[in-house]
């Protein structure tokens, strides 16, 4: 089994030797590949410096993009499965031989989890019901409890990465890509995880863009149910 | 027939070959062009046929037939315009998959060069 990390990491100049670190202390089986979305730091040099290659990519084509890029470098590579682990620190690399696991017992598509058992992960009031009103469509739509449908800790497997890296929805794909890979059969499961608060960087969602993103996404939900 | 008429016709007769002229020329592309030579074929029969615009004003109970125009041209913008958006779309897809595939073929490249010591590598180093 080759297992590949996928490392996208946006201006993470801070964060990404501790991620890398991390990775290969936790989880040294795995190949780590970083995703250089456009950066104007110091990210890719930072990666490189531990001898891990760095996929560039010319100009910024936000998360899906990159983890799309990272999932066409898998499929070519003959990797299978793949894990999606941010590069801002979030993710913890030690939890990754536990979805490993879940992968193992017949998933194509594991989702790490913040909230299955009440974890010690603190969020915002607002964050907390526009993650319930998501969490409450995804699942009544696919029929299937999604606790955390915007965890973007993930682990593809052979049929995901196939599937993804032919289409892979971009702007906060997270969500549409559950749905995506509910309409293709594959089978999902998700396993608890613990997280990190947020180090350095800032999160790709701030306040004023909290409506767009829930209007974004319930639309491209309900687009994606509509598409064969 | 007077000069409002004769200039009507000119015009949309010089859109026409304009039209043709870029198609001829590479400038535009063919599948782009329909709508402009669907538009411009519209013009001329309009010119030329002047009393269509009455009777179709006459038809769909418009009051004052040149705001027909206004009607068809607004319409014509809508279609245009969402052509374009659909074109913009599937070219930022293309571009997208384009950068995606550059990415990984650079880092093949430099995996490559890294293995074999090919001269390439050493040369552009060298300029770098």
């Amino acid at each position: 089994m080759k297992v590949l990390v996928i490392v996208p990491a946006f201006n993470e100049e801070k964060n990404i030797s501790g991620v890398i670190a991390d990775l290969r202390t936790n989880f040294p089986a795995g190949d780590v590949l970083v995703v250089d979305d456009g950066s104007c730091d110091g990210t890719a040099a930072a990666a490189k410096a531990f001898g891990v290659p760095v996929l560039k990519l010319s100009y910024n084509l936000g998360i899906g993009g990159a983890i799309q890029a990272g999932l066409s470098y898998a499929l070519r590579e003959g990797y299978g499965p793949a894990i999606q682990f941010d590069g801002d620190g979030q993710h913890r690399a030690e939890e990754i031989p536990k979805m490993l696991a879940a992968y193992q017992n017949g998933a194509d598509l594991v989702i790490g989890t913040r909230f299955l058992h009440e974890g010690d992960y603190a969020s915002s009031l607002q964050r907390t019901i526009g993650r319930k009103i998501l969490s409450f469509i995804v699942s009544v739509l696919i029929g299937k409890k999604i606790t955390d449908c915007t965890s973007g800790f993930r682990i593809y497997g052979k049929k995901a990465i196939e599937l993804f890296s032919e289409y892979y929805p971009e702007d906060y794909p997270e969500v549409e890509a559950i749905i995506l890979a509910h309409k293709k059969r594959l089978s999902m499961k998700e396993v608890s995880v613990r997280m990190r608060p947020r180090s350095g960087g800032r999160s790709s969602i701030n306040t004023p863009r909290a409506a767009y993103y829930m209007i974004k996404v319930i639309l491209a939900v309900l687009i994606g149910l509509l598409r064969g | 027939m007077d000069v409002i008429q004769i200039i009507a016709m000119a015009f949309s007769g010089t859109i026409f070959l304009v039209i043709i002229e870029l198609i001829r020329r590479n400038y535009l592309k063919e599948r782009y062009s329909l709508i402009w030579l669907a538009a411009s074929i519209v013009l001329m029969v309009f010119s030329v046929w002047r009393n269509l615009l009455h009777l179709i004003a006459r038809i769909l109970g418009v009051y004052y037939p040149p705001s027909v125009l206004f009607l068809l041209a607004l319409g014509f913008l809508i279609v245009l315009l969402l052509h374009f958006s659909s074109i913009i779309s599937s070219l930022s897809d293309k571009n997208r998959r384009l950068a995606q595939e550059i990415g990984i073929l650079k880092l093949r490249l430099s995996a490559l060069e890294e293995r074999t010591g090919l001269p390439a590598s050493k040369k552009q180093k060298k300029r770098a």
